[in-house]
């Protein structure tokens, strides 16, 4: 009888210590919370080049685990997340990158909305300015002389 | 002369249309390399053939040459092998970049299938893949006699991509070279 409970026992604490060994293995996490933090932001900021709408942190293609390990690798090397972020982008381009650079290519993605707000603010007082100037002549009082025609034209009717 | 400006949202609706539908033509999911115009990344892998030969860059270099990635899991590259065969018949030479795969199953796919590579590199590791930006295979880059790569094309070349994308490329830095 106490042998079956040893034996029962010694399974049970064999498969609780399978199970808890099986994450530990399928995937090297960093043991640092700063780390993990850090490299749960860098991935992402990485778009899979594979599934265009997915970053590399919810991706499942081989390729986004790929990328997943170069950035731990460059990251126990000691790189700055503008490296590992450059270096990706000299494999992949642009495209994996989800904020966008600064440059001639990306300059109407940029500036583009401010000049269109410019433009807007442009019409927008254009238009206030013209009306005030319609509302102050209809304000204007007539001048003896103006009153003078203006009924004269009543009476011809 | 103010009534001009009421045709400005038809004007507006126009070119946007236009835009838009030239955009529509597009294929997302090509990407434009990183690479072209830029040297192959340097790497030092064995061969597929002959577990002794490695090589490096400079296999790539001398001639204009194609380099086309695949492996046996890949699908569509089942699709283009025939199409690399003709290629290579041809005489154009091309470099195979045998990438995550067995080195057993790699062999008995060129055995079967024919062997339309001049040599095959040897990754299983996939590291030079992951240098050239190979996010999916097939993928095939056209380089020049210095080595530096002109064109890149992922998916299927078949005689239609060939011809519209590779052939001109080709036959100019052919030329130059």
């Amino acid at each position: 009888m106490n042998a079956i409970v040893k034996t029962a026992e010694a399974v049970l604490v064999l498969l609780a210590v399978a199970l808890f060994a099986m994450p530990a293995t399928a995937q090297e996490r960093f043991e640092d919370p700063q780390l993990r933090e850090r490299f749960s932001e860098l991935t992402r900021e990485l778009r899979c080049p594979k599934c265009q709408n997915e970053s590399i942190a919810e991706s499942g293609a081989p390729i986004s685990a790929d990328m997943r390990e170069r950035v731990r690798k460059m990251m126990r090397e000691g790189a700055t997340d503008e490296e590992i972020r450059q270096a990706m982008v000299d494999r992949f381009g642009s495209f994996v990158s989800y904020r966008p650079v600064f440059a001639p290519h990306t300059w109407a993605l940029w500036i583009g909305p401010f000049v269109v707000l410019v433009i807007g603010v442009g019409v927008v007082l254009a238009l206030v300015a013209r009306n005030r100037a319609r509302r102050e002549l209809d304000s204007t009082p007539l001048s003896e002389e103006e009153r003078r025609r203006a009924e004269q034209w009543l009476r011809d009717e | 002369m103010n009534r001009i400006w009421l045709f400005l949202p038809l004007v507006l609706a126009v070119t946007l249309g236009v835009v838009f539908y030239w955009g529509l033509g597009e294929d997302p999911s090509e990407l434009d390399s990183a690479l072209v115009g830029r040297e192959v990344p340097s790497f030092d892998l064995p061969m597929l053939g002959d577990k002794e030969a490695s090589g490096g860059p400079e296999i790539l270099k001398g001639k204009v040459q194609l380099l086309n990635v695949w492996g046996t899991w890949c699908a569509a590259c089942r699709v283009e092998h025939p199409h690399l065969n003709r290629l290579a018949e041809q005489g154009v030479p091309i470099v195979g970049l045998n990438y995550k795969d067995e080195r057993g199953a790699a062999l008995e796919w060129l055995e079967e299938r024919g062997d339309p590579y001049t040599r095959v590199i040897y990754d299983p590791e996939g590291s030079l893949g992951f240098d050239l930006g190979v996010y999916g295979a097939p993928e095939t880059y056209l380089i020049d006699a210095e080595g530096i790569v002109r064109h890149r094309h992922v998916g299927v070349v078949d005689q239609d991509v060939w011809e519209s994308d590779f052939e001109p490329l080709y036959e100019r830095y052919r030329k130059d070279g």
